[in-house]
């Protein structure tokens, strides 16, 4: 008998036999888990106007994390998107972006506060509003981080996966509603053995008066080391001394 | 670039109560209480000054660089500039700046970032990090590497243009430039006087900068 039950959201186009797990995260909620090497993460917004703010973290040497500026400044942007890789501050590739639908995600702006998100959309406690409580990314990535021992000095510049913030020539920073559209999806290509912390609460430059934040679907499958003629290895000579750091450490 | 507004101080160098010069390549690490002014000035022009900042009661909380930006809801950071901390709450008020504007996405240069950056065998270079980390373990604070995230660069000139790219670009301060701020609570301020040769952020020749410090 085929199987006739519908795929579930996030894994359209993946090969079955390859798929690990797949788990739904709700809108201002946050998760954590470890993610190997050669592990590939599609990131989905289901719905549209998903912010996923992620952090990673060499899962057997956490002080090994993601970094911004490494990120930036290795690569010549201010944003991600197909191509670009995330470094660690190690001179490693912590995962590739391999696919991406949506263009563009922001590095620069952090996560929403208890203080920033109270001053924005009021004060809705558990107490009152239940599950429907407002969240915020710090707290939410604190929690998770406080999962493996780590703390407020572990955490880091995020990349805020599915939002977009431009600079202008001032400088002003101008948050761009819809970037991602329902059923937009990242793919990330895991290099190292990670940890990853992931928070859904709202972008913090997010224009929406009301608090909404929405879905997001993770979908894991293994994935192929990535040859000599891999995209993200060749789109910068950076990126291609960074992926020989990473490989050497596996050896 | 939109025109930099340049405000000048009004304190005088020879009423500082703390007044050395920091050579290219040396870390510093310095407590600066609450009111206190600390200049940075900037001797031969065009020197990255890499410096972070960290509650001196509370080291957890620290400088932000992501949490400043978007407060102000601009990149660059002048006069008027308050440099909140990771709690959200300002370290320092930026009351003084003859520059015009600095940099927080560029972060410090670090062994395996030049390596990555430049070639493989930049890798044993002098960096930022080093100074850093020398700096925390000679130390008596409570400081390590978890501490060390995205930093200040003063004097430096890293441009990001509306279709997101991002450069080091030439610098855009000079000979006896500086920047001055008043510090909000009390503070440990870590310097890395940048060693880079390899881009145009001290203009391939790292020079000295002068740091003084007023009483409230």
């Amino acid at each position: 008998m085929p199987d006739t039950r519908p795929e579930p959201a996030g894994t359209d186009g993946l090969d079955p036999v390859r798929i690990l797990w797949t788990e739904s995260v709700p809108g201002g909620c946050h998760w954590s888990g470890f993610v190997k090497r050669q592990t590939t993460l599609r990131l989905t917004d289901c719905d549209g106007g998903a912010n996923a703010s992620v952090l990673f973290f060499n899962q057997h040497e956490k002080l090994e994390r993601y970094n911004m500026a490494d990120t930036l400044k290795g690569q010549h942007t201010a944003f991600l998107t197909r191509g670009f890789v995330c470094y660690s501050d190690m001179g490693r590739v912590m995962c590739s972006i391999t696919a991406d639908t949506c263009g563009w995600h922001d590095t620069i702006c952090g996560v929403s506060n208890a203080t920033t998100v109270t001053a924005r959309y009021g004060n809705h406690r558990f107490q009152e509003h239940r599950n429907d409580m407002y969240r915020n990314g710090r707290d939410g990535l604190l929690v998770e981080l406080g999962k493996y021992g780590l703390g407020a000095r572990d955490l880091v510049a995020t990349v805020n996966l599915f939002s977009k913030a431009v600079v202008d020539d001032t400088g002003a920073l101008v948050f761009q509603p819809g970037n991602a559209k329902a059923g937009d999806y990242v793919d990330l290509r895991f290099e190292m053995d990670c940890l990853l912390a992931l928070s859904t609460a709202p972008h913090p430059l997010d224009t929406n008066p009301a608090y909404a934040p929405k879905r997001v679907m993770l979908a894991a499958w293994r994935s192929d080391a990535p040859g000599a003629d891999d995209y993200c290895r060749n789109f910068r000579p950076e990126n291609q001394r960074a992926f020989r750091n990473t490989e050497v450490l596996y050896l | 670039m939109a025109t930099r507004i340049l405000t000048e101080s009004s304190l005088d160098p020879t009423h500082a109560a703390y007044d050395q010069v920091l050579p290219a390549g040396e870390p510093w690490l310095h407590r600066v209480a609450r009111g206190q002014v600390l200049r940075i000035l900037d001797l031969e022009g065009n020197q990255a000054v890499d410096t972070l900042f960290f509650n001196a009661d509370d080291t957890a909380e620290r400088y932000s660089a992501n949490d400043t930006i978007r407060a102000q809801g601009n990149l660059y950071l002048t006069t008027g500039t308050r440099l909140l901390s990771s709690e959200g709450n300002p370290m320092l008020t930026i009351v003084a700046d003859t520059c015009g504007r600095h940099d927080t996405l560029g972060g410090a240069c670090a062994a395996e970032s030049n390596s990555v950056r430049y070639a493989l065998d930049k890798r044993c270079m002098h960096s930022c990090r080093d100074s850093f980390l020398l700096a925390i373990a000679r130390s008596d604070t409570d400081l390590s590497k978890r501490d060390l995230t995205s930093n200040i660069n003063f004097f430096m000139n890293v441009p990001v243009t509306p279709d997101g790219g991002l450069t080091f670009a030439d610098g855009i301060s000079a000979p006896g430039k500086y920047v001055e701020m008043r510090a909000n609570m009390n503070v440990f301020v870590l310097i890395s006087n940048c060693p880079q040769l390899n881009n145009p952020c001290n203009a391939y020749n790292p020079t000295p900068v002068r740091l003084l410090i007023w009483d409230a």
